[in-house]
């Protein structure tokens, strides 16, 4: 096989597309008779609704319909759990309560759907929403974490004694045993808060029944087309055949919009039906700060054992998850951060203890990092707090507890979000903390340019940190290849796809098999009627699982294309090759057919197809891999704090990233910059404020701050290969890892920056303000031994 | 994020608009670039019955000399004023002001009357157009009359303005002799809000003391807020670094009562305008030497 693709920085085929406006994304989906929706939300984060009123707003001109949870009837149900909690784990908690169509009888966050208007215009919708009267019995809100599971919070699920959603503990090894033998015990609370993905797409739906054909058709900026449909088709009793799903080009997906089902997603296509007319919502951006899932509130208590030369022997670390309102994802966000604590390193002992807490506030499901960051926030802490006690360098700790090259595969003995031990299949993690060393000039920083400006008056850090990223989880993917009459090659799979370069990374792929340019390999995906199988985009999976059915599927096609060729030019299949679009013998470039010409001779007008073969040049393959594959890689940047304002300018940033074998480069730098823009963003500029009451204060790009370019610093990056033994390709994950570690490094930058008087910073996000607080000791950091 | 129905007028005449003013007074809003109004009303906070949309009026789009000053008509754009030689020569701290508004895109929209007239107490030229001692024109059908702009800005979003008044010129005089000025402000990224800002003047006397100060800050309060103590302080005072870091201690302690907000708590508020007022105190000086 030759590799004129695979590994190139190449072009992005679907960018012209995108970037001249020339996308189907959801809210470009227009019928002539097509209705709109605007929701009802509610104002107070948590009471009983005694009254709602509808009158008005059915009275209003322009409105068709109104619902509410009352008018659903039996079609009211609470959502699907979406990932059970392991059954592997023993001892384990889980209170299941998912999230409603229409709140009935309780609300228990702001902006939770009440009532549904269907209007002839989004305009005449939301006038009626204004026309319609909730009278809600307000309860006490539940928002702070840690509050959410004392006693007298008052539960935000009737049902049940408390705001406890879950509880698990893990082991690995002894911890008890390894303080004991310790030389030195620290113990830090670390705490996270929320952030919202933001995507620059909010969410949109435009279902369209069709009484006559018997389908619905659903475009959804969905993360998981086939998801919905099958789910969506055994909610209003049709046949997943009568159900088309299309997730078009979607502007992010981060991980919100593989939750599901969204309230909307449930009720659009209903309505669509039952008023036998296309109907259209699209989420603005207030209501995406409601609407829409978030994620990131955590307190963590850890506790690191070590010996006096740094090694590490063992990790405490109990922690309490704001789950939001309800938990339709399940514990995958918890089990993320109970795992990446324990990191690139050999950690012997570990005890990790965490609890899930409702809270009234929106629901807490997967965004970019997914919990990673959390675990990783904790352990580079700790390992810098170590570090800082036994006077050994940042770098040196590090070294000195990297599980080792020949350890691998390397079990961490603990169960992972994939219900799947975690055990690590390949890596080799000093060689690229070295790279990035080197990359950002440690040595020279700390030895010479730091004391040199610092003696200028200027703060200035450096930080340096690592981490790994468990991607590539199943079930499986699969595509459809087929080699058209024109020469064309298409490819269908049922991944999603909201700019991963899905477009291009898979047609490099199947071009290198087939031996056809790139740009004629022409890729269908996120159409539920163009391959009918298939999980989503989410959990850096597409690349490693879809990646490895689509090469599995062209290895199908190229023996088919050899063998029909082999008849046909009369020469052996080892003599042939596929190059140009054509295949020919190897040294006879003349001996040759273009592969559109075999593709007609693959399914001939006359004659039969016999027995045991099949028409066409067209494969179907699927991949599914046992457990996740496990990327890693380092972080590092220089910082500059102003001491008088406390405004922070990142003024280099090196990013060395290892996902194994690499199918471009160019897209895997894009995919790199704008992880580490949101993980700078987590860093230091996004936070959502609700106040006491579950009101969120900053519902707006105004207050909600987005790191825009001019805050996101140039990056460079190095590329590490460490093949996966677990997929053909040997290939990892890369969607996630750009956000994960940048907040444990900028922190560590920035501390050390501020110097030996300065704070430890033991949260994030931080700001300029909280900064200004910390350096005044106006908000205590924590210091226990 | 759709806005509740409301009537639409577009004159093309000042006249034609007082008269539309006139006629629906406080049931009217002025629409001039809707870099505020707009998203305000799609967030339903603002819910006029009539948009009166002042974009066809080319009669209060210019920028002209005025006896050593510039005279500014309300619907002239910001990026206008921005890149006027005429600005820049003759108040050249407007000039320097602009590029802070928000970001080119808005102003290339938005207009210098609507942001003086929309009195957002975080917006930059309020504060720069006290420290200059601008003149506000209003006018209604009924006749017009000229404010100072400690008349003019009264509130929170509240300016002096009758309903039916529409504000159609600023005029801003120049500078004394041997004056210096200097502007900044502190934001979390550039282009938004700042946490704090302020505008300064500074005058010297003949044997370079201080003559005369203005000090205004903005984001500090409902409206533009003079540092009237922290500038007392300095008159006739050697400007040295030991005076300004005491009239700038004045400013942040006594002058100022800011609120404090997600962004920015009252202490660390209180702190950049002590940062501040040191920065554009000691560069309004050094400018007042040279000039």
């Amino acid at each position: 096989m030759s590799t004129r693709y695979f590994g190139q920085r190449i072009k992005r085929n679907e960018d012209v597309r995108m970037l001249t406006g020339q996308a189907l994304h959801v809210d470009d989906v227009n019928f002539a008779d097509m209705l709109h929706v605007a929701f009802y939300r509610s104002r107070d984060a948590h009471g009983y609704i005694k009254e709602i009123d509808v009158s008005a707003a059915q009275e209003r001109e322009g409105v068709v319909a109104v619902y509410t949870a009352e008018d659903l009837g039996d079609y009211w149900q609470p959502g699907p759990l979406l990932v059970p909690p392991p059954p592997t784990i023993k001892g384990l908690i889980f209170n299941q309560r998912t999230q409603v169509p229409l709140a009935k009888d309780k609300v228990r966050y702001v902006g939770e759907p009440i009532v549904m208007v269907v209007a002839e215009s989004r305009y005449i919708a939301e006038d009626a929403a204004g026309d319609i009267w909730v009278e809600i019995e307000p309860l006490p809100a539940v928002i702070d974490i840690e509050q959410a599971l004392s006693e007298d919070a008052p539960p935000i699920h009737d049902d049940l004694d408390s705001n406890l959603a879950a509880h698990v503990i893990q082991r690995k090894g002894d911890y008890e045993t390894a303080v004991q033998q310790a030389d030195l015990v620290i113990k830090r609370k670390l705490k996270y808060d929320r952030g919202t993905a933001a995507a620059m797409e909010n969410r949109g739906i435009v279902a369209q029944w069709d009484a006559k054909s018997h389908k619905l058709t659903v475009w959804d900026t969905t993360q998981a087309p086939i998801v919905i449909r099958n789910g969506l088709a055994a909610m209003l009793g049709l046949s997943e055949h009568q159900v088309r799903v299309i997730a078009p080009f979607i502007g992010g997906g981060f991980g919100p919009k593989i939750m599901m089902f969204y309230p909307e997603e449930v009720l659009l296509p209903w309505a669509s039906m039952k008023l036998n007319r296309p109907i259209k919502w699209i989420e603005d951006r207030q209501e995406n700060f409601f609407a829409t899932t978030q994620e990131r509130g955590q307190v963590h208590e850890a506790e690191l054992a070590l010996t006096r030369d740094g090694r590490v022997l063992g990790l405490k670390h109990n922690f309490i998850h704001d789950g939001g309102a309800y938990i339709p994802y399940g514990l995958t966000v918890p089990l993320n951060s109970q795992a990446n604590a324990l990191g690139p390193y050999a950690t012997p002992n570990y005890y990790s203890e965490f609890k899930v807490a409702f809270t009234n506030k929106p629901i807490v499901t997967p965004y970019r990092g997914a919990g990673r960051q959390h675990g990783v926030f904790v352990i580079e802490r700790m390992l810098d707090i170590a570090a800082k006690e036994l006077d050994l360098s940042p770098i040196e700790i590090r070294r000195r507890n990297f599980i080792q090259p020949e350890a691998f595969p390397y079990n961490h003995e603990i169960i992972f979000q994939d219900f799947a031990p975690l055990v690590f299949d390949s890596g080799n993690y000093e060689p690229a903390l070295d790279m990035a060393v080197e990359m950002i000039g440690y040595e020279q920083f700390i030895k010479e340019e730091q004391p040199r400006l610092q003696a200028e008056g200027k703060k200035v850090g450096i930080g340096v940190a690592a981490y790994v990223e468990g991607t590539g989880i199943g079930p499986y993917e699969g595509a459809r290849i087929t080699v058209e009459a024109s020469g064309k090659v298409s490819v269908a799979s049922g991944i999603g796809t909201q700019g991963q370069g899905h477009f291009t990374s898979f047609a490099q792929i199947v071009a290198d098999q087939l031996g056809v340019d790139v740009r004629n390999v022409y890729l269908v995906t996120g159409d539920t009627d163009q391959f009918h199988w298939g999980a989503g985009t989410f959990a850096s999976r597409g690349a490693v699982v879809a990646g490895n059915a689509i090469h599995s599927a062209a290895v199908e096609v190229r023996k088919k294309i050899l063998k029909l060729a082999s008849e046909k030019l009369e020469a052996a299949e080892e003599d042939l090759e596929l190059a140009d679009g054509q295949v020919r013998v190897k040294g006879v470039p003349e001996t040759a057919i273009n592969l559109g010409s075999l593709a007609v001779m693959a399914n001939p007008l006359r004659g039969a197809v016999r027995p045991g073969t099949e028409p066409g040049l067209e494969a179907t393959s699927y991949f599914g891999p046992e457990s996740g594959t496990t990327a890693s890689g380092v972080h590092a940047l220089i910082v500059e704090v102003d001491p008088e304002t406390m405004l922070v300018e990142v003024k280099k940033y090196v990013v060395v990233h290892d996902c194994g074998k690499v199918i471009n480069p160019l897209i895997l730098d894009g995919q790199i910059h704008g992880g580490v823009a949101q993980g700078l963003g987590n860093a230091f500029y996004e936070q959502l404020h609700f106040d006491e009451n579950g009101q969120l204060l900053n519902a707006s790009f105004m207050d909600y701050l987005l790191p825009t370019a001019l805050d996101v610093p140039r990056m460079e990056i190095g590329h590490f290969e460490t093949l996966s033994p677990l997929n053909p390709l040997g290939i990892k994950g890369a969607g996630e890892a750009g956000a994960i570690p940048a907040a444990p490094a900028f922190v560590q930058a920035v501390e050390n920056a501020l110097g030996e008087a300065g704070p430890e910073i033991l949260e994030i996000p931080l700001s300029p303000n909280r900064l200004f607080e910390l350096v005044l000791g106006v908000g205590l950091t924590q210091k226990t031994r | 994020m759709k806005p509740p129905p409301f009537e639409y007028f577009a004159p093309t005449t000042l006249d034609e608009a007082l008269d539309y003013m006139a006629d629906y007074g406080d049931e009217a809003k002025p629409l001039a670039g809707g870099q505020s109004l707009i998203p305000t009303m799609n967030f339903r906070l603002a819910q006029p019955e009539v948009l009166v949309d002042l974009n066809g009026l080319a009669e209060l789009a210019y920028i002209r000399p005025a006896a050593g000053g510039v005279s500014i008509g309300a619907m002239t754009r910001q990026r206008s004023v921005e890149r006027s030689p005429l600005v820049a020569e003759q108040t050249p701290l407007i000039h320097e002001t602009m590029p802070y508004i928000a970001h080119p895109q808005i102003r290339n929209r938005g207009t210098f009357g609507g942001n003086l007239a929309h009195t957002d107490p975080a917006s930059e030229l309020p504060a720069v157009a006290t420290a200059l001692n601008a003149r506000f024109r209003a006018q209604s059908r009924s006749g017009q009359r000229w404010l100072t702009a400690d008349e003019f800005f009264v509130d929170l979003f509240t300016t002096a303005l009758e309903p039916e008044e529409l504000l159609v010129e600023i005029v801003i005089p120049p500078l004394p002799a041997r004056t210096g000025y200097a502007f900044h402000e502190i934001s979390r990224r550039h282009g938004d809000y700042a946490l704090v800002g302020v505008a300064a003047t500074v005058t010297l006397d003949d044997s370079g003391l201080c003559e005369a100060a203005r000090l205004v800050y903005f984001s500090v309060g409902d409206k533009p807020v003079e540092a009237v103590q922290a500038t007392a302080a300095l008159a006739g005072q050697k400007l040295s670094a030991a005076a300004i870091d005491a009239a700038a201690e004045i400013a942040a302690t006594q002058d100022i009562d800011p609120p404090g907000d997600i962004h920015a708590s009252v202490a660390y508020r209180r702190h950049l305008a002590k940062v501040l007022a040191r920065q554009v105190l000691a560069a309004a000086t050094a400018r007042a030497k040279q000039d």
